[in-house]
């Protein structure tokens, strides 16, 4: 249960190897949650640097390309861990646009993953918070789906659909006292990004963190990263086709 | 669904919720809990979480079969679990009688009153609530009626228990008698905190009924001042002679509402500096004798209804500890830290505890208890209850449960020491977990 201060008790974490995850997770631990679970594919996730901060960490084997598992994972869960506070899919893949031209099944699977497998395991999580009253599930989304650019539009398009996807599950929890919170980083880096070159307004995977336990508190239901990105997609919104076209990156 | 708090109307969840007029009815409505489990709600003057049920089922039971009946001879009262404090004085004080133990508002029902144990300022003397129950009815996770009495352990952990052993139906106890309506009251102000301390050690005793309360804003020399407040049921000889006349009236009405809706903030440094300066300047040095109403001596923040929106959306939360005898240091490293942070806690009040009751989750032991409440919202907050916890722990002391918003569940297995006992007579009066709460999720209880 969420307490009155805003800490919570339990967090179940998907893509358990995630550094954007792990840094949230890392945070929610300092602030008072004590039981964790990591699902990540083959159950392994580093699990030393929370029991050292004093969370009991359970492992699980999860895997986002296999939706038929997610609704027993959410079960699992639920077993181990009691009432889910906070649940966050942080899993995904982030593949090149020339790999994907060349290779159109590589990237089919990677939107499976990036978009179908938020998808079944967001409802499967949402039907529990729903039960159980309470509960939020972060929704790692990104400004590349805020309008998707040429340079990355299968990864964007993803992006954009599992945005869509968690505006319309927010409203379809709204009064059911659980909630979404809709993230939405610019270019975040890490692990994910390294080689590639930092685009401008970038920001770092513990400033993404920070910013998403800032919103689990506030009750704000999106949340831009850095939040300047809100003013700037306001404008990249509307700009004209052949003006967004011809933008370099 | 509907969304339920708290008191300090923090932490909202939604909950469905049933008013059951009668013990069959809450029976059936048992019956259709889904594994969301159920949990009885009085007036909800619980602080936190205490009858909230996220998901689940919560049982208002304020409408449980009304009906009282006092026997004079023994001064037993036997009550159906919803009645009221403040419905009960009402028949009970005209008629020369009082109950055994009242917190500080008479907005409570008997139910809650086992369920949480409750304390009043009579402590030192006559411990708490349960003390004084001859016999409860308690509806079991089977549907089943069971009357129980001190000798039964399943008794001892309803008391404290927060509801979760069953649904308290009626309940049997001992009232007292009295000539009046009315207390016989000494105030003194007091200089520092150890003056505060030494004053009561050396003279609570003279009093059924004490408590300090404490100006948290004064700092140096001048922290821990209290305005110490101390007295008896007056005697008729000690009314003025207008009232003897008709020494057992009793009519409280809130005089006051608090509006809808009060800016986040309104309760902060300056104003509630400003109202603890006014309390304790107008508060006389030394005055004995006092002649005072049962409603603002016990009960002064009831002439204020819905007191607690004064504190904002955000709300607020209570924080009261005790610990033993022996451990003033810890009381006095709190009162510094919270007077040098400038923790702004509108009443803070400081009360000696004498001998607890058996109740295995029941609060109150030998010893010094500091009530604290403070808006949500204040930076840093968290971290610093988080430290007292620490401390108190250390001391050997623990937290109030109907107060409680926060704890961390650690904390709790921690400084109740007969909480596996406790759980194992849940366990084998409710085997399927039918009675829940958000406090006992939030506990792991």
């Amino acid at each position: 249960m969420k307490n009155a201060l805003g800490s919570v008790d339990t967090v179940l974490l998907l893509g358990g190897r995630s550094e954007i995850g792990l840094a949230i997770v890392d945070r929610l631990v300092r602030g008072g949650a004590r039981r964790v679970m990591l699902a990540a594919r083959g159950g392994t996730a580093p699990v030393e640097h929370l029991e050292k901060l004093g969370a009991q960490v359970r492992l699980a084997d999860f895997d986002a390309a296999r939706p038929e598992t997610h609704e027993a994972l959410i079960e699992h869960a639920v077993a181990e861990l009691g009432d889910l506070d906070v649940v966050i899919p942080a899993f995904g893949v982030l593949g090149r646009q020339a790999v994907y031209d060349a290779d159109p099944i590589a990237a089919a699977r990677d939107v499976a993953v990036n978009f179908g497998g938020h998808v079944s395991i967001g409802l499967a999580a949402a039907r529990r918070l729903r039960e159980q009253g309470h509960g939020t599930l972060v929704v790692l989304s990104s400004v590349a789906g805020v309008r998707v650019r040429k340079a990355n539009f299968v990864y964007g398009s993803a992006k954009a659909g599992l945005d869509g996807f968690a505006q319309g599950l927010a409203d379809s929890l709204h009064g059911c006292g659980a909630r979404v919170v809709v993230v939405r980083p610019g270019f975040v880096i890490g692990r994910m990004t390294e080689g590639m070159t930092p685009a401008p307004m970038s920001v770092t995977v513990d400033e993404v963190a920070d910013a998403v336990v800032d919103g689990l508190r506030s009750g704000r239901r999106t949340v831009w990263v850095p939040g300047r990105l809100r003013p700037v997609f306001a404008v990249m919104r509307v700009l004209p086709q052949w003006v967004w076209r011809r933008l370099p990156r | 669904m509907t969304l339920l708090t708290g008191w300090g109307r923090t932490a909202p969840t939604p909950a469905l919720l049933s008013r059951p007029r009668s013990a069959e009815e809450a029976a059936g409505l048992l019956r259709t809990a889904t594994r969301r489990g159920v949990v009885a709600r009085g007036l909800g003057r619980s602080y936190g979480d205490a009858a909230q049920n996220s998901g689940g089922l919560v049982l208002d039971c304020t409408a449980l079969a009304p009906s009282w009946a006092h026997d004079p001879a023994t001064g037993l009262v036997t009550a159906s679990a919803g009645m009221s404090l403040h419905d009960l004085m009402t028949e009970l004080v005209p008629r020369g009688w009082f109950v055994p133990v009242t917190p500080g508002t008479r907005h409570v029902t008997v139910g809650g009153a086992v369920a949480a144990d409750v304390h009043g300022k009579n402590h030192h003397v006559d411990s708490s609530f349960g003390a004084h129950v001859r016999s409860l009815s308690l509806l079991t996770a089977d549907g089943s009626l069971r009357v129980l009495t001190p000798a039964d352990e399943l008794f001892w952990a309803t008391v404290g228990g927060m509801g979760l052993t069953g649904v308290v139906v009626e309940a049997t106890f001992a009232c007292i008698p009295v000539e009046t309506s009315r207390m016989r009251v000494d105030v003194e102000r007091t200089r520092d905190l150890d003056e505060t301390l030494e004053v009561m050690t050396a003279t609570d005793d003279r009093y059924r009924y004490t408590v300090a309360w404490i100006d948290l804003l004064a700092r140096g020399g001048r922290m821990g001042r209290s305005v110490l407040t101390r007295g008896d049921h007056a005697a008729r000889d000690d009314l003025p002679a207008r009232m003897r006349r008709d020494p057992l009236a009793f009519a409280p009405r809130p005089r006051l509402s608090a509006p809808p809706w009060a800016p986040p903030g309104l309760l902060n440094r300056a104003t509630v500096g400003a109202f603890n300066a006014a309390w304790y300047g107008k508060a006389p040095a030394a005055r004995r004798g006092l002649v005072q109403g049962i409603a603002p001596f016990f009960h002064p923040l009831d002439g204020v209804a819905h007191w607690n929106r004064m504190y904002g959306s955000r709300g607020f939360v209570q924080y009261q500890f005790v610990v033993p005898f022996g451990a003033e240091g810890t009381l006095r490293r709190v009162v510094e830290r919270l007077s040098n942070e400038g923790v702004v806690s509108f009443l803070t009040v400081l009360k000696r505890f004498g001998q607890g009751t058996p109740g295995m989750l029941s609060f109150p032991m030998p010893g010094w208890t500091l009530a604290l409440d403070i808006p949500v919202g204040q930076r840093g907050l968290a971290g610093m209850l988080n430290l007292f916890d620490e401390w108190v722990a250390a001391a050997g002391g623990r937290l109030y449960l109907a107060k409680d918003s926060r704890m961390p569940a650690a904390m709790m297995a921690g400084t109740y020491p007969r909480l596996d006992e406790w759980r194992a007579i849940r366990d084998h009066a409710d085997p399927d977990g039918v009675f829940r709460s958000d406090l006992a999720r939030r506990l792991c209880l």
